[in-house]
């Protein structure tokens, strides 16, 4: 098969600029790669953006969750600011999230209005009882209709929503001391003024 | 006490690290030999430093010390003893002390049965593993102290995360660290070697049985990991291309090219620029995949509770250790000296083959796993890349591999006769003819990349065995010539034709469970019916049971054949109090031929369960073909030459029947 002449060299024997150059690559690949980790700490890859922040809550009107006076639509949520906590009692993560809410709204920092997504309204009473209700009023989104309007991705979602009932926030996933401190009221502050 | 012991230990041994670090190198660069002699015993000493501290982690575990901050998150007095234990490294500070743990065995290792070694590589060797050991040890101290006090102590644990629960996990990230852990070896006789400006055969010799124990670990780890996601995930997928999995599968890719190439540095004195940057990079993408799973960077299914502190350093350690390798290896690399000739058609022209196609592997998933971060920060769109990528790039590449890899073992070292090599895979060629025939008979509208999957088993399989009948020259003399010949064939002989027979077990069992697989999902109620292929699962119905730290709905299913019994499934879901989570637990009747998979889920609140059904032939090959690779690795392993001892240098190998055949 195999000719003599068309042996090669296991290391071609390149000039030596040329050997410096190739054996450079690596490093600079692995350079521009650091580069992205980099750019990447300070990415949050769970922040998916939102296409109803800067535009105003979808219409829709709700009755409260079973053996609640005040239920929940687009008029109630102009005025001031307020925080729309999308909760069901079949979601783990939102009971890890609303002590936050609970203690947030004995403060009375800001309204806190819960649309309850995909719930059987006992269910959904018997948790807010065994675990505190902060909302100011709450809307019972049975068939999960309202939950495709606002783009709910995954319960618990939380949005915030200034004066004129614009959607200027939205937090996916439980909100977490951190996000709170951090995020949610300075955004809630600045709203306010 | 003994938790402050542990804390004490580890910053003592990161000031043995400091000297090991720096004495043995300035040593070895002025031809200093007391300073050399340093690097032993503190690498011995390191070991047992961190061994202390280890030990007094484990301690706290085994007590519930729960005045340990580690211990109060991440276990709980209620669980089993198993995973207490495992509890220790099933967190991110505990691992970080594993993972520093296996590096300073390995190190102690090195030290103790590396005397034979020339005194300057092993004074830089030790040097530069001392080097990586401070790197993690001041990350530990800094960021991640796994010996932190919590004051006042809480009366119980929140409890290890429930899906760690479990024989499986218990011990999937022990043998990965090895086989990470297990590349930091190779990774620090390649920087060595870059300082010395000397790769010889008898360099490659000495780095050849560490990347072989770091990859059949690798190799185990990955395996287990893959098993447990196929029986806890309850997808009845076995492999996700998972951020994380990616993780560990990119330096097994690498050191599987590494593994060969070195192969050719010891043989034929070639490739040697290209195995040191392999070894560069099998570690950098063990210490990558740290990063990744560890900085939360990527979102993953598993990945470790995050904290951006901790991501920052790691980057800065991987700029370090990475970007200083591979500045060392542009300023030297091009002074090395070329080795031998070769033609293009000659065994190492095929191990060039093989490593073309595994570097070019390891890059594709490379870059689908960093995709979304790539272009996230970029334009701020977020993507996830998924099997279809995966499947499309990856599979590929892995054809001509697993074609070429019947072959290659057949062509003689510098020019090697692809016709005769051919000419001894007739017989391959024509049962693998026969088997796509087969393939196509059974499954008349079934994909193509089935029979492509079934010629390549039969293909690689024959030929492996076609290989080594013809090194016994099996028929071609007499049965007692024969077994002589099998008695004096090296044991990499063994090796290499255990692990490439695995790599056939392993795509019979992808394929065949792909494509022939039955997947029934429906609400079940007690006494329904429902086909599965050939096989009738009965639901017998479901209770609630309590478990040692969990509670349990049980489902029963009875399976019959032909109306003659075959197995009761029982799947459950478990629900944990602490952390609260659910886990679903398949039921799985595992037989060569393949397996049932049962998973019960939520009830719909009307009686009924929701189920899937699973039959998946051959599936369990998977398995064993990863098994025999990784068996192959440690026979291999166990080859004369590997041993301690074995001659020094500047020896060519003269061993085996044919001369060297062993590889």
């Amino acid at each position: 098969m195999a000719q003599s002449d068309n042996t090669v060299d296991a290391a071609p024997k390149l000039n030596t600029a040329r050997r410096l150059v190739l054996a450079t690559v690596p490093l600079a690949v692995a350079a521009v790669i650091g580069l992205f980790l980099y750019r990447g700490l300070s990415l949050d890859p769970g922040q998916i953006p939102s296409a109803l922040i800067n535009k105003p809550a979808p219409d829709f009107s709700l009755s409260a969750v079973q053996g609640r006076a005040l239920g929940l639509s687009t008029d109630d949520l102009t005025g001031e600011v307020s925080l729309v906590n999308v909760f069901a009692s079949w979601c783990v993560a939102c009971r890890a999230e609303h002590p936050l809410f609970t203690e947030l709204g004995r403060q009375g920092v800001v309204t806190i209005h819960g649309l309850n997504y995909k719930d059987r309204p006992q269910d959904a009473a018997e948790w807010l009882e065994r675990f505190g209700d902060p909302y100011t009023r709450t809307g019972a989104d049975i068939d999960g209709r309202v939950g495709i309007e606002f783009g709910v991705y995954g319960v618990p979602e939380t949005f915030v929503v200034d004066k004129n009932g614009v959607i200027v926030e939205k937090i996916i996933g439980p909100v977490t001391p951190h996000i709170l401190k951090e995020k949610l009221l300075p955004l809630i502050a600045e709203l306010k003024r | 006490m003994t938790a402050e012991i542990g804390q004490f230990a580890l910053v003592l041994a990161l000031c043995v690290a400091v000297v090991q670090a720096t004495l043995p190198m300035i040593g070895a660069a002025r031809d200093n030999a007391a300073w050399m002699a340093l690097a032993r015993p503190s690498a011995v000493m390191q070991f047992a430093l961190i061994a202390i501290s280890f030990a007094a982690l484990t301690e706290a575990y085994l007590v519930s010390d729960f005045s340990v901050l580690n211990v109060a998150q991440n276990s709980h007095s209620a669980k089993p003893l198993l995973y207490k234990i495992s509890g220790v490294w099933g967190n991110h500070e505990g691992s970080l002390l594993l993972w520093i743990l296996i590096l300073t065995l390995f190190g102690a290792l090195v030290a103790l049965f590396g005397t034979n070694l020339p005194p300057g590589l092993s004074a830089r060797v030790l040097s530069v593993q001392a080097l990586i050991g401070i790197g993690f040890l001041l990350f530990v101290l800094l960021t991640s102290n796994p010996f932190a006090r919590l004051d006042p102590a809480p009366l119980d644990g929140n409890g290890l995360n429930p899906l760690l629960q479990d024989p499986g996990l218990a011990f999937h990230p022990p043998f990965l660290y090895l086989g990470y852990v297990g590349l930091s070896v190779t990774f620090s006789f390649a920087v060595a070697a870059l300082i010395e400006g000397r790769v010889d055969p008898a360099w490659a010799r000495w780095v050849r049985p560490w990347t072989l124990a770091a990859w059949a670990f690798l190799t185990a780890g990955i395996a287990l990991g893959s098993y447990w996601a196929y029986y806890e995930l309850g997808w009845g997928g076995w492999w996700f291309w998972d951020p994380v999995e990616n993780a560990s599968f990119m330096p097994w890719l690498a050191a599987t090219a590494l593994l060969h190439s070195a192969i050719v540095v010891e043989k034929r004195d070639a490739l040697k620029s290209w195995t040191i940057l392999l070894a560069i990079l099998a570690f950098s993408l063990s210490l990558l995949g740290t990063f990744l799973v560890r900085s939360g960077v990527l979102n993953s299914v598993h990945a470790f509770a995050t904290d951006p502190t901790r991501g920052v350093f790691i980057l800065g350690f991987l700029v370090v250790v990475i970007g200083g390798s591979l500045a060392l290896y542009a300023f030297r690399a091009p002074a090395l000296k070329p080795g031998g000739l070769f033609a293009p058609i000659s065994r190492e022209g095929g191990l060039i083959l093989n490593n073309l196609l595994l570097s070019t592997a390891c890059a594709t998933v490379l870059i689908g796993t960093l995709y979304p971060l790539f272009l996230d920060a970029v334009t701020g769109q977020k993507v996830s890349v998924g099997p279809p990528f995966f499947n499309a790039t990856f599979i590929p590449l892995m054809v001509p591999l697993i074609a070429a890899l019947a072959i290659g073992p057949m062509l003689a070292w510098k020019r090697g006769d692809l016709a005769g090599a051919l000419g001894r895979l007739k017989a391959a060629a024509v049962l693998t003819a026969i088997a796509v025939g087969v393939a196509w008979w059974l499954l008349a509208d079934g994909p193509i990349l089935a029979l492509l999957g079934m010629a390549l088993v039969v293909w690689l399989g024959v030929g492996s065995v076609v290989e080594f009948a013809g090194r016994l020259k099996l028929g071609r003399t007499s049965a007692a010539d024969s077994w002589r010949r099998a008695v004096n064939l090296p044991r990499a002989a063994y090796g290499m034709t255990i692990a490439h027979l695995g790599v056939a077990a392993m795509v019979l069992g992808i394929t065949v469970s792909e494509a022939w697989q039955t997947e029934v999902q429906q609400i079940v109620r007690p006494g329904d019916r429902v086909t599965v292929s050939d096989y009738e699962f009965t639901f017998e119905g479901a209770e609630s049971l309590p478990g040692p730290n969990y509670m349990s709905l049980v489902g029963t299913f009875t399976v019959t054949r032909d109306g003659e019994p075959v197995t009761v499934l029982q799947p459950e879901t478990r629900s944990y109090p602490n952390p609260p989570m659910q886990t679903t637990e398949a039921a799985i009747r595992t037989t060569l031929g393949g397996d049932l998979y049962a998973v019960i889920g939520e009830p719909d609140g009307n009686g009924g369960y929701a189920a899937r059904l699973y039959d998946k032939p051959l599936v369990g090959w998977i398995w064993i073909g990863s098994l025999m690779m990784m068996l192959g690795g440690f026979v291999s392993l166990t080859d004369r030459r590997h041993r301690v001892g074995a001659p020094a240098r500047a020896r060519m190998p003269a061993d085996g029947v044919l001369a060297g055949a062993g590889d």
